[in-house]
Formats: structure tokens, sequence, C-alpha cells
């Protein structure tokens, strides 16, 4: 075996050129598959990284009303959905994965929040227990967030976040200033910021309308203003942080069935669910992965047309060695040790090919990433597979070369000029 | 006996008409014996080499090697009994051109299944026996025809064969190698190894210690009486 590996070298090296361009097709086809694979898997785990980033462990969990979020302004406030009380809350909490836990309510912003004459051209209104910073891992960047005396004594503050700040009042200092909420002023007490700046990448259009609004800004009032501004208790969104990303999944669906106990609908289509974006991040994984299969399916015709090659070559190679042949089963050598002999030659071809063919790959997937900026990850397990595969290709197409050669007559093989 | 072929015939089939090649050849050879088969080109004397070889099947007749009947093997069963009992000597050499002299003799060492170690060690003897002790690295290429057939002889006897074939063993050199070639083949023959060998040239033959004449498929002349003295 290993010494047929190495008179396969051998051949493969006596005659260089014309096994680099048997090579070629192969090479092709696996740079190919190697390059489309890394960058998908780049994108996914860019994506991942997006919207993991995103929600810095959080899980929100919210009414839904079949496949859609339920959302208060369109819908009204539902029947049946009693608000979520402190018990509750701490029942919540005590869920293993669960780190810890805020309730809160929110509005779209628009037209609702101004300073002077500037509005916020998007972004939240968001009604918060004092807990709401710590829990979603907000920084305060200036003045202060809510405390005791904010909700008990039922003070008309405000804290920004860090872009309806910058979208309100260009750059001043917004601490100890009055906002407009639905035409009730607010005195802004603090500013905060997330604690770890997440930037997403943005490449699409679809990338963009998912961190588009991020950008427009959210103002936070205490939760007890809620009922003054929107004239009714509505029931509340919950956010969860959990230790470890793996599990956010389960975090969300345990406090999502916690809080769907207490519900008293008639239609079972209401209920309390976790927007759970490992599941989203999987969903457009998923998306982008249909449309690269296409693509590898194109670098295989390329494989296809490469093991083609092999075969025609092999044929040639038959032809050629045919004294050798001849002389090898006159001396005694069985068929099996001449099949062998061209299948490994063949396989070590292609092997070779497709190694190169994944030096090729890396190196084409490296460069489309610094042209594009996108990530490339590449998947060692990919690359495995690839001179795997590449070494299948060679033995199925040398199969019919290697079966000629061992099937020949050595009384003519050896005859043959 | 070594050898004991019975009537054998052999037929070629040519579009629709059959060519008899060998008529009724009865050919007894004992062990140790040095035997030339001499005859004109078309005689039928590589078609009966074949045939000895185990490389081809008779039409008719019956052959025994060492007392086995070989006709009845299948091919598989053929290919070991060339790899171990017969030792093949081309006019062509037929050495693989890009191995060195000793992997060229090693080679059907390796068919038998021997480990490497002692496929080196063997072939090296055999190249020894030869003369060529300085030469086992070189490729073909570095050698004279004469260095080249002897590499072939190594090979052929590197597994011990119960018969040495050869088939126009000088055909292919000038006549100092071929010289050096015969008295190669004498030694091999005093050492009591069983040679036989296919030639068309008189001189060649006469070194033989028993000359059978083939002349149009048929023996002409057994040689049985000219012995080994």
């Amino acid at each position: 075996m290993f010494e047929n590996i190495r008179l396969s070298f051998q051949g493969i090296w006596s005659h260089k050129m014309r096994s680099f361009l048997t090579m070629l097709g192969i090479i092709i086809g696996i740079a190919a598959i190697i390059a489309i694979v890394s960058t998908i898997t780049g994108t996914n785990e860019q994506i991942k990284q997006n919207l993991i980033g995103a929600g810095d462990n959080n899980v929100t969990v919210q009414l839904h009303m079949g496949d859609s979020t339920y959302e208060m302004e369109y819908n009204g406030i539902p029947e049946g959905v009693p608000v979520i009380t402190g018990d509750v809350l701490a029942e919540i909490r005590a869920v293993d994965e669960v780190k810890d836990a805020a309730l809160y309510v929110s509005r779209e912003a628009y037209n609702t929040v101004y300073h002077q004459n500037t509005g916020l051209s998007g972004g939240k209104l968001y009604g918060v227990e004092k807990e709401y910073f710590d829990v979603c891992n907000y920084l305060v960047r200036s003045g202060r967030v809510f405390d005791d005396g904010d909700i008990s004594g039922f003070r008309k503050v405000a804290v920004l976040d860090e872009d309806s700040a910058e979208a309100l009042f260009l750059g001043e200092n917004p601490v100890g200033k009055t906002i407009e909420v639905l035409a009730e002023p607010y005195v802004v007490i603090g500013v905060v910021e997330k604690s770890d700046k997440f930037e997403p990448v943005i490449n699409t259009m679809e990338d963009y309308y998912m961190y588009a609004q991020r950008g427009s800004g959210t103002v936070f009032v205490p939760y007890v203003a809620w009922p003054g501004l929107y004239g009714y208790d509505e029931p509340q969104k919950l956010v969860l942080t959990v230790n470890k990303t793996e599990d956010m999944t389960a975090a969300g669906k345990k406090s999502a069935d916690i809080l769907n106990s207490y519900l008293s609908v008639t239609d079972k289509n209401l209920r309390y669910e976790a927007i759970d974006l490992l599941k989203q991040a999987k969903d457009i994984q998923d998306l982008s992965r249909s449309t690269n299969t296409m693509l590898i399916w194109i670098a295989g015709i390329s494989l296809l047309v490469g093991g083609i090659g092999v075969m025609n070559i092999m044929l040639v190679s038959v032809t050629e060695r045919t004294q050798e042949i001849g002389l090898k089963k006159a001396i005694g050598a069985r068929k099996s040790k001449i099949l062998g002999q061209f299948l490994t030659e063949a396989a070590v071809l292609t092997s070779l090919g497709g190694l190169l063919g994944v030096i090729v790959g890396i190196i084409l997937a490296e460069v489309i990433s610094k042209l594009t900026g996108t990530l490339v990850a590449i998947s060692p397990p990919a690359a495995v597979g690839a001179v795997v595969f590449s070494m299948v290709i060679g033995i199925v197409f040398g199969l019919l070369p290697s079966y000629k050669a061992a099937n020949l007559n050595p009384i003519d093989a050896l005859r043959h000029e | 006996m070594i050898l004991n072929l019975q009537h054998i015939y052999k037929d070629y089939q040519q579009d629709k008409l059959v060519v008899p090649v060998l008529k009724d050849i009865s050919l007894q050879v004992e062990e140790g014996e040095y035997v030339a088969v001499m005859g004109p080109s078309g005689s039928g004397k590589t078609t009966l080499m074949n045939i000895i070889g185990c490389l081809d099947r008779p039409t008719a007749g019956t052959y025994e090697l060492a007392g086995e009947d070989i006709l009845k093997y299948k091919d598989r069963e053929m290919s070991s009994v060339r790899l171990k009992s017969i030792g093949f000597v081309f006019q062509s050499f037929h050495l693989l051109p890009r191995q060195s002299a000793l992997e060229n003799v090693a080679l059907p060492l390796s068919y038998a299944g021997v480990k490497k170690k002692e496929r080196r060690e063997r072939a090296a003897r055999a190249l020894e026996r030869v003369g060529l002790e300085d030469r086992m690295n070189f490729r073909p290429t570095q050698l004279s025809g004469g260095q080249k057939q002897r590499v072939a002889i190594a090979r052929a006897m590197v597994n011990n064969p119960k018969l040495l074939l050869a088939d126009e063993p000088t055909g292919a050199l000038d006549s100092k190698s071929g010289k050096q070639i015969m008295e190669l083949f004498e030694n091999l023959h005093r050492e009591g190894v069983t040679i036989v060998m296919i030639t068309h040239d008189k001189a060649i033959a006469s070194h033989a210690k028993r000359v059978v004449q083939i002349i149009d498929g048929e023996i002409t002349e057994n040689g049985r009486e000219v012995q080994d003295a």
C-alpha cells in the first residue's frame, strides 16, 4: 500500500505538467467549494454574532398573536392577559437558567418625544422598572438612572440612551433639560449606554432593516408613569439575562410557560413567546444556506469534469504502460495488485489535487474577505471532507482505467510497442 | 520430471480461419536440464514458451509442471504458479525504468508478500549472484544492455523458481554481452537450475546441453540423447 503510494508520487513527479493539468479540474472544483463554504460559515457566524451581540445574552418574552408579536398600540389592550405581578416576576427569576429579569412596556416613539422642535424620527419609548438598566447591561454615562424616589414620587423624569440623546440634543448635555413626552414635560436625569458597544456589520439590505431601528434611540420613563401617558395599565414585556448564550432558548421558553399559565384568554393564538435570537439566527442562516447550496452544486460540476479528466489521463497512462503491466502480470502479479496500483495512483492524484484545491480555496476565501469585508471562517471538517471527497473521485473515475489495466492479456501486453 | 507436455495443440482463430500453430507437441524436461528450443520465426516456439510459462493455455493436450496438472487452474492460481515456479527472462529485458536495479529485482518478492527488509536482502543476494553487487542502486538507463539482462535474470531467480524460462535472452545484446549472459546461464545450470531457452540462433542454442528443434509447430528433433555428460 505505502509502496503503491510512493510509486504514485514518483509517477506524478515524473510527469509534473501532465499531472498538474489533470489535477486542475479537481483543484478548481475543491477551491470553489472551500471558498463558498468558508464564506457561508463566515456569514452565518456574523449573523449569529450580530444577533447574539445585539441581545447581550438578553431574551425578550412578549405577547404574540399567532406568529407575530402583539402590539398594544395597534391591537389594543388584550382581554384576559393580567399585568405581571412582582410574585410572578420572582417565580421567573427562580428559573435555573435565568440570571435576572425585568419588566417593561414599550411603544413606537415616532411623534411622541420632542425637545423643542426636534423629535425622534423613529425609536422607542420604554416604561421601565429601576432594575431594568442593570438587567440589560446599561452603563450610566452621565447623570443617574431611576431611583426609589422617582418611582414612589411619580416624578416625571426620563433617561435617554446615547442615540436618542444625540438625536434630540445634537451634542448638548441633556441632563437637567426638559423634553416633551406626549406633550407632558419630563426632566432628563441621565444618559445610558450599552456596556459592550455592539456595532453590527451591515452588508445587505436585510441587515440594514434588522439594525437600522437601533440607531434611532430609546427614551426611558418610569413604568409608573405609563398609565398617565396611555391611560391604562397594560401587560408588560419581560427581559431576561442568562449566563450562557446556549441557555437563551431554554430560559425564554420556561419563562414564557410561566407567564402563559396566568393567561385566561379564549383565543389560544394569544400567548407569551420568547423572541429567540438563536432561532432567528438559525432561520437566516438556513436561508443563506439554501441559496449557497446551489453554488456548491455548480462547483460540483467542475469536480465531475475534473474526474472525467482524471479518467482520461489514466486511460492514456494504462496504454503507455501496457508493457509494464504485461511484465508485472507475467512475473506473477495478480489482477488485484494491478487494480490496486492504478486505483492508488488515481486516488493519490486527486487527493493531491484536493489538497491543493483546499489551499487555493482558503487563499480565495481570504481574498474575498479582504475585498468585501465579510467574515470568512475556514472550516476544518469541510477541508478534510474535500480531500476525502477528492480521493473518492479518484477511486470512482480510476475504476475503469484500472479495471482495463488489470485485465490486459500479459502476452499481448508484453508484445505491445 | 519438471516439465511434461503431452499432445499439445494450439490453434489461433484468424477471422473465420483456424490456424494451427502447435501440432501434437510432446516434451519432457528433467530437473536440472538446460534445454534450448530452437526454430525459425513463425515456427510456434514463442507460443510454446507462453504455454510453458503459464501465460497461455493450449487448445488441447496436458501439461504438468513439477507433477502438477497446471491446466485445471484458474487465472488467479496461474498467477501464483508464474510467481513461485517460473522465472522469466525476455529479449527486451522489461525492467521498470524508474526503479533501481534492486527495486526491479525485489518486485516479484513484493507480490509474494515478503516483508520489505527481507525483500531487500534477498534482492541484494540475487544481484550478487549475477555479479551486479556494485550496481544495486543504478537505474536501468544507467546500465548497459548486458547489465540490464543480468538484472532481469536476478529478478527471474529471486523467488527460486523451479524453471528459468528465457526468450531470446541475447537477442538485443552485442556478442560480447551475449557471451557473458551465456556464461551466467552456464553457471546457473551448474548450480542445478532448470533452464528452458527459446532462440532462433544456432550458436546460442549450442550452449544448451539439449536442443529441441521445432518447425511449423512440430518437434522435429527432441535432442533427448544429448544428455548432460
